[in-house]
């Protein structure tokens, strides 16, 4: 979309509505940033331009990038980096992190069940189509019960908000979650840059998570692991464009980063090619989809994987992070019937939000989404990363009348969700502090041994004025969150 | 440690060091090229040095300094391009990322944006000098911080006998190319060699100063270049210096692993003829067939140690 139309998308879906988290309508400095905006208004404006540029050099410098597929040059890009933090107070942190705790729950519960008796299909509570003919669905996981019952040991849980109170879940993304590294490379940026901040704040810490991560791993190792297991990341390689969160995982966890052309099968385990010959790995924190796992069980064109994989799996040679088939939950059309889920699973009412979403599937909604694509964001059921959708209020009438057509060939391809005035926290702009929407991934780990979610994670912001797009591959940039101490 | 990441860091300074020895192969060229009448001559050997003549052939036609500086430095078509092999030196450190010290990885990545930047357009000789420099600055500065930083285990011994398998090949390609002028024949004997021959030998290996040190005031005849750059084991850049550190490395893998390799074997070996030849012997053997013998071998033995730490497979 380009800077006018999102300008404009911007006047339509912000304007008085919009809620700003640092700044209340009447001007007011909200009490969580209190103490941000008089350190703020006693600096002076080019220092903190300074610290902007250096901030980049050292992101660009120690390799801190993405690649972006498409990109003429192939290169590497920085994410950009705004330094004003994102603030949250104790209590909205309590209730968020008590809301992602249920729904993690809730989705673990539902892959375990959609794996074996179906329950939440016998008892009618999601059509049983949206099961049988879902692309994510992975037939060898049916009847296997992984390690620890875990099938989703690592959730990004995305969420907005659009008021004081108001906050709503927008995706479960339950497949391999990006963004963690930039959690914990945009605090340690901070500390540099600002370490006077944390003089006068409380800020809860972040840099726990890749033990964490270990912790709760090697809490799912299957039954042929010995007494300290062997952990590995498994990256599709440097061509990946989240390769430097791979590598900077395993690094944090001190754990070796391997590729599928390191692993084979040698005596009913996966093992690694180490100088000393085949070593036996017990889990596989793998960033490469379900699809590409396994050439021999999966797509056999896949050069990433192992072949054999997903039968050592099923065999209790391997513990797979998260489970193969978890998809099946993070699903844009599962996402409406999360409420249901929630309640099914845990019988309690959901406390976090779902976002509207009518299921083009249907033919009432259906004919409701074509009728008012200018006022809708529409998605692909089984997209991610922002690409392949319809912003309405962002759109011309040429994209929205070839969108329509696509739309009415492939109906149940898609989803459309009210244009939401997401929340605004100011970025630093040449300037002064400009108002931009934000969005939020907090990390959850989950393992036997229980939920744990690092508290803040990972802001993203529109750095366009007025932009909803928040993605990183189309011009979006991060945050630090800070969750203050109660 | 993964076979995968100890090949990642053998390539890793293979390709560093060849990049460096390319550039200083420039530098050289770029000085006989200025001081001699027949600069084209020059900078064929330049590039049969390289063993870049065929990939050169096929690009452009006449080896002027325009063209050859271009193909040597910037052509990223051509493997062993100074970009090429910076560019291929960073993505071996990328996907071993978690093998080398934050300031190992910032060195090479700040090499490599830093060379993209300088290189991104073809240079007026004007520019030469000031680019040879800095791609030798940077390259000092990621084996700096490699001797500074890095734990002196597994990794950076893989490191190291890459280094050493580059420079000693590179060492008896500059030695072969040049040996005719090498050669003791009779019309030469007890008469100064070609000044300026003998100074682009040690002018592509950097051991100008160290030979004057060595042989000040004395008059350079051709067992002396040749006695330095293969048998002295002193001289950073000599094929027994390379041999020497090779087996060290080597050592201290099966020491560190407890394991025997063949590659250690092969290197012991080869050290152990070495230090038994005297430069009368190669000469006897002949110089070309001696440097033909050593290539060769060295590159036999990376093949070994590629293939005893499981590197591919």
């Amino acid at each position: 979309m380009s800077e006018k139309s999102a300008a404009d998308a911007a006047e339509q879906s912000g304007g008085a509505a919009t809620f700003d988290e640092m700044h209340a309508a009447d001007g007011r400095v909200r009490r969580p940033y209190a103490r941000y905006a008089e350190w703020f208004d006693a600096n002076d404006p080019a220092m903190l331009q300074r610290k902007a540029r250096e901030a980049e050099d050292l992101f660009r410098l120690t390799g801190i990038t993405f690649n972006v597929y498409g990109a003429a040059d192939g290169n590497e890009r920085i994410i950009p980096f705004d330094l004003v933090p994102r603030i949250l107070a104790a209590r909205e942190w309590a209730y968020l992190s008590r809301g992602i705790e249920q729904r993690v729950r809730a989705l673990n519960a539902f892959i375990y069940d959609i794996y074996h008796r179906q329950e939440i299909l016998r008892a009618g509570r999601l059509p049983e189509d949206l099961i049988a003919h879902n692309d994510a669905f992975v037939p060898k996981m049916i009847g296997f019960t992984p390690p620890g019952g875990v099938y989703t040991h690592i959730v990004g849980t995305d969420i907005v908000r659009t008021g004081e109170n108001e906050f709503y879940v927008l995706e479960d993304n339950a497949r391999t979650p990006s963004g963690v590294s930039y959690m914990i490379e945009n605090r340690e940026t901070m500390l540099q840059m600002f370490p006077e901040l944390f003089a006068i704040h409380r800020v809860r810490p972040v840099t726990s998570y890749p033990a964490a991560l270990r912790r709760s791993l090697a809490a799912c190792a299957p039954p042929a692991a010995g007494q300290s297991p062997t952990i590995a990341v498994l990256t599709p390689g440097i061509f990946n464009s989240a390769y430097f969160e791979h590598a900077f995982l395993a690094d944090q966890m001190g754990v070796e980063l391997v590729e599928g052309s390191d692993l084979r099968v040698e005596n009913g385990r996966i093992a690694m090619r180490t100088t000393l010959g085949y070593k036996p790995v017990d889990v596989i924190y793998r960033r490469v989809d379900d699809d590409f796992i396994d050439p021999l069980n999966m797509n056999p064109a896949s050069a990433l994987g192992v072949p054999g994989l997903m039968d050592i799996y099923r065999a209790g040679g391997v513990t797979l992070a998260n489970a193969p088939g978890t998809g099946i939950a993070d699903d844009k059309a599962i996402y409406s019937y999360m409420p249901d889920i929630v309640e099914f699973y845990t019988g309690e009412k959901p406390i976090l939000e779902n976002v509207r979403t009518w299921r083009c599937s249907e033919p009432d909604a259906l004919a409701y989404v074509v009728e008012h694509l200018e006022e809708l964001v529409v998605k692909e059921v089984h997209g991610s990363g922002g690409y392949g959708m319809l912003v309405g209020p962002a759109a011309n009438k040429r994209e929205i009348a070839a969108f329509r057509a696509k739309l009415l060939a492939r109906p149940d391809a898609y989803i459309a969700q009210p244009t939401l005035a997401l929340s605004t926290v100011p970025i630093f702009t040449r300037a002064g502090l400009a108002p931009r929407h934000v969005d939020l991934r907090p990390f959850v780990l989950l393992s036997p041994h229980g939920v744990e979610i690092t508290p803040g994670g990972l802001t993203r912001v529109a750095m366009r004025k007025g932009s909803l797009v928040v993605n990183s591959s189309q011009g979006g940039g991060t945050k630090d969150t800070w969750v203050l101490e109660g | 440690m993964l076979g995968r990441t100890a090949g990642g860091l053998f390539w890793m300074f293979r390709y560093l060091e060849r990049s460096e020895n390319i550039a200083r192969l420039v530098e050289a060229g770029l000085r006989m090229g200025l001081t001699r009448a027949d600069a084209q001559a020059e900078w064929s050997s330049v590039l049969s040095t390289a063993a870049a003549m065929t990939a050169f052939g096929e690009r452009h036609t006449e080896p002027t300094q325009a063209a050859v500086t271009e193909f040597l430095l910037r052509d990223m078509s051509y493997p062993s391009s100074v970009l090429a092999s910076i560019e291929n030196a960073r993505n071996n450190a990328r996907s071993v990322r978690t093998a080398l010290t934050r300031e190992v990885w910032e060195a090479v990545n700040d090499c490599w944006l830093t060379l993209k930047r300088m290189l991104a357009a073809p240079l007026p000789t004007s520019e030469l000098p000031r680019v040879l420099d800095v791609i030798r600055q940077k390259s000092a500065l990621v084996r700096g911080a490699l001797h500074g930083t890095m734990l002196r285990n597994e990794n950076f011994n893989f490191a190291r006998a890459g280094t050493y398998i580059e420079r000693g090949d590179s060492t008896a390609r500059i030695l072969d190319v040049k040996y005719y002028v090498l050669l003791p024949s009779a019309s030469m004997v007890g008469s100064s060699i070609d000044n300026a021959q003998w100074e682009t030998i040690l002018r592509s290996t950097s051991s100008q100063r160290a030979f004057r040190w060595l042989h000040a005031g004395e008059q350079v005849r051709p067992p002396t270049i040749v006695q330095f750059m293969t048998l002295d084991s002193r001289a950073p850049r000599s094929l027994r210096f390379c041999l020497g550190k090779l087996v060290s490395n080597l050592g201290y893998l099966e020491k560190e692993y407890n394991v025997r390799r063949p590659c250690t074997e092969q290197a012991r070996a080869l050290l152990a003829e070495f230090d038994a030849l005297s430069v009368d012997e190669i000469f006897s053997v002949g110089l070309h067939e001696f440097l033909q013998d050593f290539i060769a071998r060295n590159s036999t033995l990376a093949a070994q140690i590629e293939e005893d730490y499981r590197f591919n497979r």
